[in-house]
């Protein structure tokens, strides 16, 4: 049945729940749940909720998720002396953190970082399950894995930044911290330590191909939306059997700015620029205070931090007293 | 005139098939959703609708201002008005002295003794003016003011040394391009003990080690971010270095090495800034050009004029208040480690850029300039 689904949708069909396919890896008999509807989520996408497929992978990755976060959670915990209202109150200050600088690569005592490192070590297996899992199901539905790849963009970044970095600096002191503020913190204080990341070049790509991700999404999202009255909204069936909607979508590309993506070329464009991000992001992370450790120093070498005119210090521009008011 | 058809057919074949049941709700969500989107729009497009001023402290392109609210500028420091201040008595040639007048005066014997009084009465007014004398001198009432049994008293002196020490040693610092000075009021504000100062409180999370320990609170010397609660004793007291950068594009050694600044260092360092930035009610590009902020080429005068303080401050914490560590009683003391209350920046700045906004304290009190027999103009 074709179905438009999208937060346009006025009626909502209510029939038998879809079960899917059955695959060759019989993943049919692990599916878990019956399925129901949600009016709420017919609103913003596909109105059925479930069954869910998680097989050992997603079983795996959700139990060690769960350690992870509970490791962080009762850590918080202990770190108000075990009371509850304290918890909710600091929650967004309190963390984890990574070890001690003083400990390098060894183990470090629990209450240093050990339990730091312990949930690390299932955070890494939960993710890497997912990521597994997201080929695995790929697999099983005989697609291409495109997405599995563009998971790995992501977990490249998630690794240098907690894996392959901290062994180049040899310390897992150099890891982020687990906290919703502290995390921030460190973010800030990395920038700062290395000279200003705003001069490290893939830190401006990553900007690039994020920005242009949200552009480009905006755009093609615009672009389908706009034809979506010719049958644009069937991409698909566009990319290999070219209607009016794509006529169109392209024409008034070209005729806005010369240029226009095909059909199909829109998607690899927007995956790419996706995958980027993180690429360029990590490479970035990567090369920060393990070969580069002062970016604006590394700039003004590579003569692209320019020099400003001008005196600095405010007696040049104004005065105190004239500033609060009081006099001339 | 419109055209006839100007409202689109899919427009009306909406309505017919939908006819109005309420338009209440439909009417207050378009409501409230529409004026959100205006103010958003407005905000965007015309700014901030309370009129602000900016102070430009760095080259044009470099984004270097401090921006304030007009309303508040106009507002002077309530302190200010609040302040007692008494010129000095004319000095005759002839004039006997305070150490020759009264006894045990070790500090300010050198004082005529319409001079001393004048002084002694505004200490009080300006640090015990609901206590009076007998908050220092237990025998007041019966013309006892010689004893020194009160610990009130003892401290009292050293302040006044302090004040002087600051007045004149650090004499770049108090008045960096204009007179100002600073007298007991500078801090104390009419209180016994200043509202800004500091203890020693980390470590502030209960069982953990190492940098765990010391930050991710909420407490008044972090002021109130989750960075490190431990910067002002690290630096105001224990001479840690505050700056975190090599000064080349290339690393020389790994976060463990000895000596090696971490990112854990920078964040104690920004946690030290920011208290500043909050002292003096300025941001960081009045000091520091924020593009690199270890630049030496590239900070302000005032970050000189800063420096200078902060170096201050430490001698005032460990030459001036730590030694003064058994002469306070236990409820002066810190709640943790029965340390001694110190300063920093906020126990005189208290939010402005120069304490009680530039009013030139030390103009009518030359006895607290400098150590020694007053210079009077």
């Amino acid at each position: 049945m074709a179905d438009y689904q999208n937060i346009f949708t006025q009626v909502q069909v209510r029939g038998p729940v879809e079960m899917g396919m059955t695959t060759d890896f019989g993943t049919q008999d692990e599916r878990a749940g019956k399925g129901g509807f949600s009016t709420l989520l017919g609103w913003i996408g596909n109105a059925q909720l479930g069954p869910i497929y998680l097989g050992w992978f997603g079983i795996i990755s959700l139990v060690t998720g769960t350690l992870w976060l509970n490791i962080i959670g009762f850590n918080m915990l202990a770190q108000v002396g075990w009371s509850i209202p304290e918890f909710i109150r600091q929650l967004f200050w309190l963390a984890l953190e990574p070890p001690s600088p003083e400990y390098g690569l060894t183990m470090p005592p629990l209450n240093d970082g050990g339990w730091y490192i312990i949930s690390s070590f299932f955070l890494l297996i939960s993710v890497m399950c997912w990521w597994a899992r997201s080929y695995h199901l790929a697999q099983q539905h005989k697609m291409g894995k495109h997405v599995a790849w563009a998971f790995a963009a992501a977990i490249w970044l998630f690794l240098v930044l907690g894996l392959f970095r901290p062994i180049l600096m040899g310390s897992w002191s150099e890891a982020v911290p687990y906290g919703i503020f502290p995390h921030l913190d460190w973010t800030t204080a990395f920038s700062i330590r290395y000279g200003n990341l705003y001069y490290n070049p893939f830190h401006a790509l990553s900007i690039v191909f994020l920005y242009g991700s949200v552009l480009l999404f905006a755009m093609h999202g615009a672009t389908i939306l706009a034809v979506t009255r010719y049958g644009g909204d069937r991409e698909l069936e566009q990319i290999y059997d070219r209607g009016t909607a794509s006529e169109r979508a392209a024409l008034f590309w070209r005729w806005t700015m010369g240029f226009n993506a095909t059909m199909e070329g829109i998607h690899r464009w927007a995956w790419w620029f996706a995958v980027l991000t993180p690429i360029t992001g990590g490479i970035g992370i990567l090369l920060t205070g393990t070969v580069v450790d002062n970016w604006f120093i590394w700039a003004q070498e590579h003569h692209f931090a320019p020099m400003y005119d001008g005196s600095y210090g405010y007696a040049d521009y104004g005065s105190y007293e004239a500033f609060i008011g009081q006099g001339e | 005139m419109l055209p006839k058809n100007w409202i689109p057919e899919w427009f009306d074949d909406w309505n017919a098939q939908h006819p109005t049941k309420n338009l209440l709700k439909p009417a207050i969500l378009v409501g409230v959703g529409g004026t959100a989107v205006f103010a958003v729009a407005m905000f965007a497009s015309w700014g901030n609708p309370l009129p602000n001023e900016s102070l430009q402290t760095g080259p044009r392109g470099t984004g270097m201002s401090v921006t304030k609210f007009t309303a508040d500028l106009d507002t002077p420091d309530p302190a200010i008005d609040e302040y007692y201040a008494e010129p000095p008595y004319e000095v005759a040639s002839d004039e006997p002295l305070a150490r020759d007048i009264y006894e045990n005066v070790q500090v300010l014997g050198d004082l005529t003794e319409g001079n001393f009084n004048r002084l002694m009465n505004s200490i009080t007014l300006w640090v015990s003016p609901d206590e009076g004398c007998t908050y220092c001198h237990e025998g007041a009432n019966e013309g006892n003011y010689a004893d020194d049994d009160l610990y009130t008293k003892v401290v009292a002196r050293s302040m006044i040394q302090m004040t002087q020490s600051i007045n004149d040693d650090w004499y770049g610092h108090v008045n960096a391009n204009a007179e100002v000075g600073v007298t007991c009021y500078t801090c104390h504000r009419g209180q016994n003990v200043p509202s800004n100062v500091w203890f020693r409180i980390a470590p502030v999370n209960e069982g953990v080690a190492g940098w765990s320990a010391v930050q991710n609170r909420a407490t008044v010397q972090s002021q109130f971010t989750s960075l490190p609660s431990d910067a002002l004793e690290t630096y105001l007291l224990e001479y840690e270095p505050i700056n975190v950068h090599t000064l080349q594009a290339h690393p020389i050694d790994g976060p463990s090495d000895p000596g090696a600044r971490t990112w854990q260092d920078t964040e104690r360092t920004y946690s030290l800034m920011n208290y500043f930035s909050n002292s003096l009610g300025r941001n960081c590009v009045f000091c520091h050009n924020s593009r690199a902020f270890y630049d030496p080429a590239q900070v302000t005068p005032q970050w000189a004029t800063a420096s200078l303080g902060i170096a201050m401050v430490q001698e005032l914490n460990n030459d001036w208040l730590v030694p003064l560590t058994d002469v306070l009683p236990e409820h002066r003391l810190g709640p943790i480690y029965a340390d001694v209350p110190k300063v920093a920046c906020k126990t005189c700045h208290q939010g402005y850029q120069k304490p009680l906004q530039g009013t030139n304290v030390i103009a009518d009190y030359p006895e607290l300039a400098a150590p020694g027999a007053p210079v009077y103009d």
